[in-house]
């Protein structure tokens, strides 16, 4: 974690505007500001429990606090482009450009070199996008982007399928999960198990300065992530897993829940690299078996009873392979760490 | 040689070489050397994607007006064969024009270069072989033939001047390569000189 | 300073002096020579710039737009694939009214892919929003460029000057490429009319739906349209600052009391030229009609400048294939009404030569009022009877392509 601001853990609470009134006002995160940015602003025609505009107020608020405001936004088309500005309304309060699915990396890129050239490099660019827009049609955008190194934060906002079209599967759909292009029927129901693109490990393949992943569940750890990626230059990126209530067939209350489980069963790692290097792992203090994770959302349900109970039994049991692995991997548990 | 044909147009060369040899270098060498004489001048490539070793063309027009035609040199006035292993290989003379000229980059003297299809076409005095390469490797050290050849064109057909190609290859290269470049010019402008009052001579006996 | 040099360096320099704040550059024959000349002069010192080599031409267009949007002077420039590769942006960048300026080095389009020249590129975005001129020959080039940034950013709109590829990007003329001064005078420092500021905050390319979009798409084409004011006095300052004739809308040549007028865009014209000076030597009624703006299209200058002509020619390096001419049915419609005969003659298509000889045939049938309608110039008609007759013949008889190749390749032979 990063060296700047010690990371504040509560466990024993679900909230973390409790958790603030137990720190001191400096360390308190972003949100619980009342003169807070507001970068993505109420009014806005997100879902209700939306993850994403969840994680999106939360990161650019951030980025926002952290470079006094000098920042500019662009962002790929999806549902976070759609629902923040039906013409002629806009909940964004900073400057935000909207061009294309496919060229956010690029744009920001465009953005940073434009600034860069006229002397205005303290305004600092993030890019955001969707699973969609970043793991499959913007992949060899940011690609570049990485290659270049360019002084671009990118943000994916991953809900695990393209959300904004009607819930059909992305490349970060995980197997099984259904979607309107993967329909439970069939000797395999749902999505293939594919071998997975998972983009944090691309971008540290790509040695870049920064990469992190974070959750909604855990506000200050986003956003003690946001200001990391901040105090860097370069090209970084930010993976932040946003539950989607419509997309999931999951409670609009359950969004922060099934956050926090898809980090406690290890599907989801968080952690963090430099240089392409793990630098650090939010380690698992309650390890949860994944079916609680699985069970809470419609996408999942065949694979349990009407009463709960796990029913394909190999294929929970594949999905937990997938948890443990992920816990090998970034170091998840304290017992590996 | 005029710069330009009675009726107006411009005087057209063809250039044959092997890709890497620097054809299209030589074509442009020789349109700065005739815009350095103030002269019009227009080269082009054969617009093509060829490797290494492959045969290349490229084309040059000079005249004393403004060159407006994009055409491709068809009727060439004067055929530059960078390479004699072209001879024999590739329609070097096709199109040439009945008083046009012709330099070979060749250490044999005319009479024992493989020129079917051109003798009887053109007066065997408007016909050079010039050792470009020989030359070229005595003062610029590398095999480019390039500047003797524009030596040898101006000795033959007085169309640009040696000023002019020097100009030129000041403009292109570092003072000393540019040295070394327009020595070679001046060489292959006398041996051509010297070649051509040996052939005349004997013409006339 | 005139100057004896390539129609790609020639560019590259008129762009330098034009001050851009970002140069984008991915590779395409026939630009990179363009790109590679701007690349120098930003590694040596000589363009403060910043020059971004980027994956793809989408990205390429894509950098641009994020420049632009904060104000900063952009360029690239593409051909052909790298058009249709970057399409979706050059309609975006367009629609979000972004000043960028792009040469694009006419190209052919594949499938079978092809490197040489014709303007099948630049027909297939048209549509796209730009402003699209056409160069004549690389001084044109050179005051095109220059005047593309000034009307780009007067008008919020973008700009793309059309190069004929390998024909002009890699033609070694004599070209007077202008003083830092004389181009400072033109070209005012960039005022974006809408810009990514932290101090006053907008959204830019929000979505718009059936309420409000014919009115944004009318508005952008008022926008785009109003070139055809624009651009004359601008070109004339432009003239006047330069001491030479900067191309406009139109150019005429030779117009006056022609029966038969050529209408062109591109290098061709100065080919086509030759051979009308040859057929005025001869006694012919004849003249041409260059076309520099071509979207949007001149119709009111195209018109006046057509109005004596009793027929017309239309010379174009591309068609719509399934209908015909493109740019012969803009000039149709402009002159529907007049009764006057419209001859379409495709030519040059993937680098075919143009020839003099050949254009001259055509021009003394419409003189004589005997050429056809459309007429793909020296098309080998026996090479596709042939294939015709094979595809009738066998229902597997292979690409077309590798089946005209071989027959020529066979007649070659014999």
């Amino acid at each position: 974690m990063s060296a700047e601001r010690v990371p504040v853990r509560f466990y024993q609470v679900g909230s973390f505007a409790v958790g603030n009134r137990l720190v001191s006002a400096d360390r308190r995160n972003a949100q619980s500001d009342p003169q807070r940015a507001n970068s993505l602003t109420s009014g806005h025609r997100a879902c209700a429990g939306c993850g994403e505009a969840l994680g999106a107020r939360y990161a650019l608020d951030a980025a926002t606090r952290v470079t006094n405001g000098q920042l500019v936004a662009v962002n790929a088309t999806g549902c976070l482009e759609v629902f923040s500005t039906p013409y002629p309304e806009t909940s964004w309060q900073l400057p935000w450009l909207h061009s294309l699915f496919a060229n956010s990396p690029s744009v920001a890129t465009g953005v940073a070199a434009g600034l860069r050239s006229l002397g205005k490099s303290e305004v600092r660019v993030v890019a955001q996008g969707g699973d969609g827009g970043t793991a499959d049609i913007g992949m060899g955008a940011l690609s570049g982007m990485f290659e270049r190194n360019d002084d671009v934060l990118y943000i994916c906002y991953d809900n695990e399928a393209y959300m904004n079209t009607g819930v059909q599967r992305s490349s970060a759909t995980p197997g099984a999960a259904r979607t309107a292009t993967t329909d439970v029927v069939g000797e395999h129901p749902g999505n293939v198990f594919g071998t997975g693109k998972f983009v944090p490990a691309i971008a540290m393949a790509h040695e870049i300065p920064y990469v992190a992943t974070a959750s909604v569940a855990d506000l200050f750890d986003l956003e003690t992530k946001v200001e990391r990626a901040m105090s860097m230059h370069g090209a970084r990126y930010l993976h932040i897993l946003v539950p989607c209530p419509l997309g999931w067939g999951s409670a609009s209350s359950d969004t922060i829940r099934l956050s926090r489980l898809a980090e406690e069963t290890g599907l989801f790692p968080v952690f963090e690299a430099e240089n392409g290097e793990l630098t650090g792992s939010r380690t698992i203090r309650h390890r949860v078996p994944v079916e609680e994770y699985l069970r809470l959302q419609r996408r999942f349900s065949h694979l349990f009873t009407r009463e709960g109970e796990v029913k394909d039994v190999a294929t929970v049991a594949r999905i937990q392979a997938i948890a443990d692995r992920n816990i090998r991997r970034y170091r998840l548990s304290e017992e590996v760490s | 040689m005029a710069a330009q044909h009675g009726d107006g147009t411009a005087t057209q060369l063809r250039l044959h070489g092997r890709g890497g040899q620097g054809t299209v270098t030589a074509a442009e060498l020789l349109a700065v050397a005739a815009f350095e004489d103030g002269l019009y001048a227009q080269a082009f490539p054969s617009f093509g994607s060829e490797r290494m070793g492959a045969p290349v063309e490229a084309y040059c027009r000079v005249g004393s007006k403004p060159i407006r035609t994009r055409e491709p040199v068809a009727r060439p006035d004067v055929v530059i064969v960078q390479d004699p292993t072209l001879l024999g290989q590739v329609n070097l003379f096709g199109g040439l024009t009945s008083s046009g000229f012709v330099i070979v980059n060749a250490s044999r003297p005319v009479q024992e270069l493989d020129l079917d299809g051109l003798m009887g076409l053109i007066p065997l005095t408007n016909i050079v072989s010039v050792p470009a390469t020989r030359i070229a490797l005595e003062h610029v050290g590398r095999p480019t033939p390039n500047s003797a050849l524009l030596g040898a064109l101006s000795a033959l057909t007085g169309l640009i001047s040696p000023a002019g190609i020097i100009h030129a290859l000041e403009h292109r290269f570092a003072p000393a390569i540019a040295d070394a470049n327009s020595r070679a010019v001046r060489e292959a402008y006398d041996v051509v000189v010297a070649e051509r009052g040996e052939v005349i001579s004997a013409a006339a006996n | 300073m005139l100057q004896q040099i390539e129609g790609s360096r020639a560019v590259a320099s008129a762009v330098a002096l034009c001050r851009p704040n970002v140069v984008c550059a991915y590779p395409i024959s026939p630009q990179t020579h363009i790109i590679e000349a701007i690349g120098a002069m930003v590694k040596a010192g000589e363009l403060d710039a910043e020059f971004v080599n980027v994956d793809s031409e989408m990205a390429a267009m894509s950098v641009l737009i994020g420049a632009s949007a904060v104000g900063a002077r952009a360029y690239t420039a593409t051909a052909s694939q790298g058009l249709l590769y970057m399409m979706e942006a050059v309609y975006n960048v367009a629609g979000l009214g972004l000043p960028a300026v792009m040469t694009l080095a006419n190209r052919a389009l594949g499938a079978p892919i092809n490197i040489w020249n014709d303007h099948s590129d630049a027909m297939s975005v048209r549509d796209a929003g730009w402003v699209q001129l056409f160069a004549e020959t690389n001084q044109e080039a050179i005051d095109l460029h220059i005047l593309a940034f000034s009307l780009a950013e007067e008008l919020s709109v973008p700009v793309m000057v059309c190069v004929d590829g390998f024909i002009l990007t890699h033609a070694i003329e004599r070209v007077d490429v202008p003083e830092q001064t004389q181009v400072d005078r033109l070209l005012a420092p960039f005022e974006p009319r809408h810009v990514l500021d932290p101090h006053d905050p907008v959204s830019i390319g929000a979505m718009v739906g059936p309420d409000a979009f014919t009115e944004v798409r009318y508005l952008a084409s008022i926008r785009l349209s109003r070139a055809l004011d624009v651009l004359p006095p601008l070109a004339q300052r432009h003239s006047d600052e330069l001491a030479r004739s900067v191309p406009s809308l139109v150019s005429p040549y030779r117009l006056d009391d022609a029966d038969v007028v050529v209408v062109a865009m591109g290098s061709v014209l100065g080919t086509i030229k030759d051979v009308i000076d040859e057929m005025r030597d001869d006694g012919h009624a004849i003249g041409a009609l260059g076309v520099s703006c071509f979207r949007p299209f001149p119709k009111d200058q195209i018109r006046d400048a057509l109005a004596g002509a009793s027929r017309v020619v239309v010379v174009e390096k591309a068609f719509s294939l399934g209908y015909g001419g493109i740019l012969a049915t803009d000039i149709a419609l402009v002159l529907s009404g007049r009764g006057i005969p419209i001859h379409t003659v495709i030519a040059g298509l993937g680098g075919r030569p143009v020839w003099a000889a050949s254009l001259r045939t055509c021009f003394n049938e419409a003189v004589d009022a005997t050429l056809s309608e459309t007429t793909f110039l020296d098309l080998d008609e026996e090479v596709v009877a042939r294939e015709v007759d094979r595809m009738a013949a066998t229902r597997r008889s292979g690409p077309s392509a590798e089946n005209v190749l071989r027959d020529l390749a066979e007649r070659s032979r014999t």
